[in-house]
């Protein structure tokens, strides 16, 4: 079985958000960037079905500038096999240019599972899993804490508000990862050395023939207000009438 | 609870920015090394040592190692976070990829070990006594031994020692009284007691390979009669498996001050079988060649103890709200102050981080010539790295291990009467670097390796290097500077003179009178690497001059506003050391013994 893990370089989940100046957009210049922590749950979800015997290739694909191949070969460095980069200039595509994409490297590859994060920490948008499924008409199970191959099935159980689902799949499938469905694993010194000898290979989207339109335009990026210190009431009904008529909460 | 974050901004500011990264990849063998990977391995090793080393330093601090009947057992957690540290490949970095390491540059190295060092020292003792073994026995010891020992202790399976001290013997290793008696089938009994062995016996590996100075039943007397045995504490059986015991054993372990986690043991050889390593009666040559790594390795704790405290003080000053500002609050709305407003806080934060990034330039300096003097096929510049190597040594190992006592300290002294309460772990940062003061040599006896034989040998040959090129530095930049670096080129003169003048002065007493040059020597190595730090503070401002406007503004200004104070507050000490030097030894030699 054939896996494909898609990946997006994303800000470093510890460093401080800061905003530019003039408001339009974050702030990126020269801040540590890093694997997306989800799309770092499902490469370890595929390195643990390929030592588990049940996948025996995986793939990686990214889309972005170079500087994105770092994150592919982190995830060789942690087990996958070989990387596709999709080069662009912009790194703000939108969910449904990236989910083309990514369908027309499905094609492609032909795998039997598809794996993503189940969101990107920098947008948080949550969209592109699903709108890979629908281009390419895959059977889709998103939010997955558990996965299960058996022959040309996909057990999934997925994280719903009102507690757990699990869903049987028919392969070729979309599974997108939640945060409790693994810990990806310290990377190994040697395994970052390998990573170095494996093959990446480039393609662009005219290649992929897609082209690169917007439907989404950023307007303008503000950090959130910054919180005010409370303050002490003297009673319970101080307190009440702070929450009705400051607070206009009750 | 102190926390630790690896420093990889400041890492790759030296060893990109500071020195040319590409000639490190031009050495042969290092190709593959370039940059990307680098940082790769650097983020790997640092997340590792966050993560799974850092929050197992204080619980060992309070557990320290059990011993009961001979066996010693490692605080809670170390036998895991030992297997995972060798799982992932973090004891096998620079060893030899013939058996089964890395091969990558001692400049990858030092770093990595940086980063241990600052989140758990104590379990950085494990590892890194074996790989101290391991230099020795992959320079001097045979094909047979190599073979036998070296892949499982690059892998972490088996552990290696430096069994040198003896009740009676320390910084004299002449006294040595370990036997070794030849057998008819080419072996050795060796009999005799090492005290101080660190690592000497532990639960994480299967076996632990002993490298042990003893003598030979006709050896000449003194360090002429003295040679270098392998004994591991279960012998080999044929197929490489481990097999019987071999006479060694743990007789106690000792109570300490610091480094709580790393088993110091007595061990006990009872005609235990040994190898010889090396030729015979050349022992001390071998064990110099374990040492002088370990002697580097020993200033890179001193490093990455002065940065975690560093880390934390910052922490603290930030949090702590004490005082006002002097002139006007700083945060009106608030209690009181952060603790940064105060001068004096400011001076102890400053202090720490010019010493510490300071010290880490040199590190990595010193890294680099030690990885040109392995690979360079140059002889000349091989020479001229090796020249480097023996000099630095004693200045790293003795100035960086002064530096940590000073700045965790300081650390301490910033969180006031938190820093004295264990919780806050602030104090386990100076127990735990005092040792490096002592051990691999006291610092008294870096001085004296310093002045008594690194400045003497080849007529003053292994100066050269770095006079020549801090002068080659000067006479180039004081010609076409900005105001701002003119100020520290000036500065740096002054200190440079200072230590020409020293230098000039203890080689002429020294011919006269050995005890003036023995009496020079703590204050002559201070004043070297004082000059050390200022000529690499500033390359480092300079770079951080032609950087301004290229983004991270406030990364580069901080730079210069260290190596701003490290010229105004701290390079001024040369003047103060340079009279105690010229002052000569009367004062010390005069005084009537029995008056003490």
């Amino acid at each position: 079985m054939k896996i494909v893990v898609a990946i997006k370089r994303v800000i470093d989940y510890s460093v401080k958000v800061r905003v530019k100046s003039d408001q339009s957009n974050v702030d990126l210049a020269n801040v540590k960037m890093a694997l997306n922590p989800f799309c770092e749950i499902a490469v370890e979800e595929a390195v643990r079905l390929k030592e588990a015997g049940k996948a025996t290739e995986i793939v990686v694909v990214t889309i972005g500038p170079k500087a994105a191949q770092d994150q592919i070969r982190a995830a060789m460095a942690m087990g996958a096999d070989r990387g596709i980069w999709v080069e662009t200039v912009d790194t703000e595509l939108d969910a449904l240019t990236v989910a083309k994409l990514l369908a027309k490297v499905v094609q492609n590859e032909q795998p039997q599972l598809v794996l993503l994060g189940k969101q990107a920490i920098d947008s948080d948008n949550n969209q592109t899993g699903q709108m890979l499924a629908a281009l390419l008409d895959y059977p889709q199970a998103t939010f997955a804490s558990k996965v299960v191959i058996e022959g040309n099935e996909a057990v999934v159980t997925r994280e719903i508000d009102g507690g757990l689902q699990t869903l049987g799949l028919t392969l070729p499938a979309i599974v997108t990862t939640d945060l409790r469905l693994n810990e990806p694993r310290y990377v190994k010194l040697p395994d970052i050395m390998k990573a170095k000898k494996k093959t990446l290979d480039a393609t662009t989207p005219e290649a992929l023939g897609v082209s690169l339109q917007k439907s989404i335009k950023l307007l303008k990026v503000e950090a959130p207000a910054e919180r005010q210190g409370g303050i002490k009431v003297e009673s319970v009904d101080a307190l009440i009438d702070c929450l009705k008529n400051k607070a206009r909460v009750i | 609870m102190p926390t630790y974050k690896a420093p990889l901004r400041d890492l790759q500011f030296v060893y990109k920015e500071l020195f040319d990264a590409t000639s490190l990849q031009a050495l042969p063998g290092f190709e593959e090394v370039d940059t990307d990977l680098t940082d790769t391995i650097l983020e790997e090793a640092g997340r590792f040592c966050e993560t799974v080393l850092q929050p197992l330093n204080q619980s060992g601090d309070e557990e320290g190692c059990h011993f009961n009947n001979g066996a010693v057992t490692t605080p809670k957690g170390f036998k895991a976070a030992y297997q995972a540290f060798c799982e992932n490949g973090w004891g096998a970095v620079t060893a030899d990829p013939t058996y089964g390491g890395q091969g990558l540059p001692k400049t990858i190295g030092m770093m990595v070990e940086e980063m241990i060092c600052s989140a758990n020292m104590s379990f950085g003792m494990y590892p890194g006594l074996t790989e101290g073994a391991y230099n020795a026995l992959a320079k001097f010891g045979t094909d047979e031994l190599k073979t036998t020992y070296l892949p499982k202790m690059v892998t972490g399976e088996w552990s290696g020692t430096m069994c040198l001290t003896e009740p009676h013997c320390g910084t004299d290793l002449g006294l040595v009284r370990t036997k070794a008696e030849p057998q008819s089938n080419g072996a050795y009994k060796v009999t005799g007691t090492k005290i101080f062995i660190s690592a000497g016996e532990q639960d994480l590996t299967d076996n632990i390979i002993h490298l042990v100075l003893a003598r030979t039943p006709d050896a000449p007397a003194g360090i002429k009669g003295i040679s270098l045995f392998i004994v591991p504490k279960y012998l080999v059986n044929a197929d490489g498996s481990v097999g019987a015991a071999n006479g060694v054993s743990c007789g106690s372990i000792e109570h300490k001050m610091g480094i709580k986690a790393s088993a110091t043991c007595v061990i006990n050889f009872d005609a235990a079988e040994g190898y010889l390593v090396g030729t015979l009666n050349k022992g001390m040559q071998a064990m110099f060649q374990m040492m002088n790594t370990a002697r580097l390795g020993v200033g890179i704790q001193g490093l990455g103890l002065s940065e975690v405290s560093y880390q934390n003080a910052v922490a603290y000053a930030r949090d702590r709200l004490q005082g006002r500002a002097l002139k006007a609050p700083f945060q009106p709305d608030k209690p009181a102050d952060p603790l940064f407003v105060h001068p004096d806080v400011r001076r102890m934060l400053l202090t720490m981080r010019a010493y510490t990034e300071g010290n880490r330039a040199l590190a990595i300096w010193v890294a680099r010539k030690l990885d040109e003097s392995n690979r360079a096929t140059d002889p000349k510049q091989k020479q001229s790295a090796d020249d480097f190597v023996a000099l630095m040594t004693p200045i790293v190992k003795a100035f960086m291990t002064d530096c940590a006592t000073d700045v965790t300290n300081l650390g301490v002294q910033i969180y006031g009467g938190h820093g004295f309460i264990r919780e806050w772990g602030m104090e386990q940062f100076v127990r735990d670097a005092r040792i490096t003061q002592i051990y691999e040599g006291t610092n008294g006896i870096q001085a004296l390796d310093l002045v008594g034989r690194k400045m003497a040998q080849n007529t003053g040959r292994l100066l050269r290097p770095f006079f020549h090129e801090v002068s080659e530095y000067l006479e180039q930049k004081s010609a076409d500077s900005s105001d701002e670096l003119q100020v520290m080129i000036g500065g740096l003169m002054k200190a440079f003179g200072r230590l020409q003048q020293a230098t000039g002065f203890i080689a002429q007493q020294g011919l006269k009178d050995p005890d003036e040059a023995a009496a020079a020597a703590t204050d002559y190595l201070r004043l070297f690497a004082l000059v050390a730090l200022g000529y690499l503070w500033l390359r480092m401002a300079e770079i951080a001059l032609a950087k301004q406007g290229e983004g991270e503004a406030e990364f580069y200004q901080a730079k210069l506003d260290t190596a701003q104070f490290y010229f105004a507050r701290l390079l001024p000490q040369t003047g103060a050391l340079l009279s105690a030097i010229l002052s000569g030894s009367q004062t010390l030699m005069q005084f009537n013994h029995e008056a003490f």
